[in-house]
C-alpha cells in the first residue's frame, strides 16, 4: 500500500456532485416508511432479545427472580382487595366488585407501565443509540413487548380471581385475546409517541405521574362506570366514554363477567377499541419514524 | 488498487455537529425562583447547553485508505466519527456522504451491565444486524477472542463483575466480529493488556483488508504511524491539517510540545 494522498483542497466537482457520481448517500438519511418497516422487521430478533434482556436485568438481582412476574399482580390485587373489599366493603354497588375492580386495575396498569417506561425508552438508552446502528423504534417496541409478557402473567392471576369469585367459564372468555391484542397495539403506539416526546421534552417525565392519575380516575377503575352516567352529561360524558383505556377495561369486563353494566353496547366498544388501536398504533409509529435521525443528539 | 480512478467512500462537506446537553445546571440556577424568572423573562434555559463539537469539517476519503484522526482530548475526533457513522446528526448547511453503512467500532458501546457476558455478546451481535443463526455460530469465537474466560468461567457472570479491561475487551471482540465496508475505530487498540493489544491489532489489520476505508482515532502515535498513511488533525473542532501521516504528525508534535 504505497498510495499516498494529499488532499488539502480539491478542485473539480463539488462535494454534492462527487457524492452523486459515486452513489454515496447522506450519512443519517431518513429512510422511507416502508423501508424503515423492513429494517425494523429485520431487527425483530434484536427487539425480542432486548425485551428479554430487560426483564432479566430487572429481576436478575432479586432473590425470587421470575416469580415476581406473578407475585406483582397478585400483591397488587391483594392490596385492592383489602382496601375495597374488606375495609370499605364496596360490594353493594356492583355484583362481584372484586373481579370488577381487579379487571380495571390490571388493564389500566398495563397501559400505565408502558407509558411510564416508554417515556425513557430513548433518553435512557442514549449510550446504545450513540454506539450502534439499529432502527430506534426497536427500543419503545421492546418496552411494549416486556409489558405484554408481564401482562400474560397478570391475566393468569386475573382469571384465577374471576373464577374464584364465582364467575362461570364460557366461550365469551375468548374475547379477551382480541381485546388484549388491540390494547397491545395501542400501547406500542403510545410508547413510541411518549418516547419521542420524552427525548425532547425532559420535563415530561415529571408530569407523567399526574397525567396517569387523572387518566386513572377517568377510566372507571376504582368505581363502577355507571358513576359517570349518573354525574356527567354532554361533552364531559362523551370525552370520558371515548377514553381508550376505559374502552379496553370495559371489553375485558364484558368478556369475563356475567352481569356487568357497560358504558356502551359491545359493538360500539369494539369499534372504538379498533379505531384507537389503529390511530395510536400507526400515528405513534409514523411520529417516531419522523424523528429517527435526531435521537442521537440527546 | 484503483490508482487510475480513486473512488470516494466518505465525503464530508462543511459538517457542523452540535451536541445539546440537558441538565447542566450551575450553582446559581438551582432554585425554583430563578427557574421561574428564566421562564418569565424568556431567557434561553441554561439547563440546555449547546456544545459546538465539530466546526465545518470538509474532506474526502477514498477506497483503500486508512486515515488516522489525531488531536488533543476533546477536539471532536470521536464526535466526527459518530457523525460519519450517522449516529449523530449533522447541522443544516453541511452534509456527510458515505457509501453503504459505515460501522463504528468503539469501546464505548454500552451494553447491559446486569447481564452475563454471553448474553451481551448475543445482544450486541443482534444489534449489529446479524441473524440468530450467525450469532450462534459466532458466540464462542467472540468469547474466545476476548479472552475473558482465561481465568475461569467469566462469560456466564454479569458484566458488572468484570474489570474495566475485561469489559472493554469483550466490547471490542463483539464489534470486531462483523465485516464492514467503512470501518471507524475509536481508541479500540488502546484496550486491554499487551497480549490482547497484539491480537486486536492483527484483527484490525484483517478487517482493514476487507474494508474499503478505515478511520482510526487513537492517542497512540505508534499505532497511527503503523496503520495509517494519511492523517487528519482536528483541533477545537476544526481541521488543522490533512495529509501524509509523517507531515501531519510533525506539525501536531510541535503544537503539543509548545
Amino acid at each position: 500500500m504505497a498510495q499516498t494522498t494529499v488532499v488539502e483542497s480539491y478542485t473539480g466537482p463539488t462535494p454534492q456532485e462527487l457524492a452523486r457520481k459515486y452513489g454515496l448517500g447522506t450519512a443519517g438519511r431518513l429512510p422511507s416508511l416502508p423501508e424503515y418497516t423492513r429494517q425494523l422487521w429485520a431487527y425483530r430478533h434484536f427487539i425480542w432479545e432486548f425485551a428479554s434482556a430487560k426483564v432479566s436485568a430487572a429481576l436478575g438481582n432479586t432473590r425470587l427472580g421470575m416469580i415476581w412476574q406473578v407475585l406483582t399482580p397478585l400483591i397488587n390485587a391483594g392490596v385492592y382487595y383489602v382496601i375495597f373489599g374488606v375495609l370499605l366493603n364496596t360490594k353493594r354497588d356492583t355484583d362481584n366488585f372484586i373481579a370488577y375492580l381487579c379487571a380495571g386495575v390490571f388493564i389500566f396498569g398495563y397501559t400505565q407501565s408502558v407509558v411510564q417506561t416508554g417515556v425513557q425508552a430513548v433518553s435512557g438508552n442514549l449510550g446504545l443509540i450513540r454506539a450502534l446502528h439499529f432502527p430506534r423504534a426497536s427500543l419503545p417496541i421492546s418496552i411494549a413487548l416486556v409489558e405484554a409478557r408481564n401482562m400474560i402473567a397478570s391475566m393468569a392471576v386475573l382469571i384465577a380471581i374471576v373464577l374464584f369469585t364465582g364467575e362461570p367459564i364460557n366461550w365469551q372468555w375468548l374475547l379477551i385475546i382480541p381485546a388484549l391484542l388491540l390494547q397491545t397495539i395501542f400501547n406500542a403506539g403510545a410508547a413510541m409517541l411518549v418516547s419521542r416526546l420524552g427525548s425532547k421534552l425532559h420535563d415530561l417525565r415529571q408530569l407523567i405521574p399526574f397525567i396517569m392519575r387523572v387518566w386513572l380516575y377517568g377510566s372507571a377503575v376504582l368505581y363502577p362506570v355507571t358513576k359517570y352516567t349518573e354525574h356527567l352529561h354532554g361533552w364531559k360524558l362523551a370525552v370520558i366514554e371515548a377514553n381508550p383505556v376505559l374502552v379496553f377495561i370495559e371489553l375485558i369486563r364484558h368478556a369475563l363477567m356475567e352481569n356487568v353494566t357497560l358504558a356502551g353496547s359491545p359493538m360500539l366498544l369494539w369499534t372504538e377499541a379498533a379505531v384507537w388501536a389503529l390511530v395510536v398504533g400507526i400515528g405513534g409509529y409514523a411520529y417516531f419514524w419522523r424523528g429517527e435521525k435526531g435521537y442521537g443528539r440527546g | 488498487m484503483a490508482d487510475t480512478e480513486r473512488v470516494p467512500t466518505i465525503i464530508a462537506d462543511n459538517a457542523h455537529i452540535i451536541y445539546r446537553i440537558h441538565g447542566s445546571i450551575g450553582p446559581h440556577q438551582s432554585s425554583p425562583l430563578s427557574s421561574f424568572k428564566r421562564l418569565v423573562t424568556r431567557q434561553k434555559s441554561t439547563a440546555i447547553r449547546e456544545v459546538h463539537a465539530v466546526k465545518g469539517a470538509s474532506f474526502v476519503a477514498y477506497r483503500g485508505e486508512a486515515i488516522g484522526l489525531i488531536g488533543t482530548n476533546g477536539s471532536g475526533k470521536s464526535t466526527l466519527l459518530r457523525a460519519i457513522a450517522g449516529l449523530l446528526p449533522v447541522e443544516r448547511g453541511g452534509a456527510i456522504y458515505a457509501s453503504g453503512q459505515p460501522s463504528l467500532l468503539g469501546v464505548n458501546a454500552a451494553l447491559m451491565n446486569d447481564l452475563s457476558g454471553e448474553r451481551n455478546v448475543t445482544l450486541g451481535c443482534l444489534a449489529m444486524g446479524m441473524t440468530p443463526a450467525q450469532v450462534k455460530e459466532k458466540v464462542d469465537d467472540i468469547i474466545e477472542f476476548s479472552g475473558i474466560n482465561e481465568r475461569g468461567d467469566f462469560s456466564s457472570l454479569p458484566m458488572r463483575t468484570y474489570s474495566s479491561g475485561m469489559s472493554a475487551r469483550l466490547r471490542f471482540a463483539i464489534a470486531a466480529a462483523k465485516k464492514h465496508d467503512v470501518l471507524l475505530i475509536d481508541e479500540a487498540l488502546a484496550t486491554g493488556d499487551a497480549k490482547f493489544r497484539k491480537r486486536s491489532e492483527q484483527r484490525v489489520r484483517d478487517l482493514r483488508a476487507e474494508a474499503g476505508t478505515v478511520f482510526l482515532v487513537s492517542h497512540s502515535e505508534q499505532s497511527i504511524r503503523d496503520t495509517c498513511e494519511r492523517s487528519i488533525w482536528l483541533e477545537g473542532g476544526v481541521i488543522k491539517a490533512d495529509g501524509p501521516t509523517e507531515d501531519v504528525m510533525k506539525e501536531y508534535e510541535t503544537f503539543v510540545k509548545k
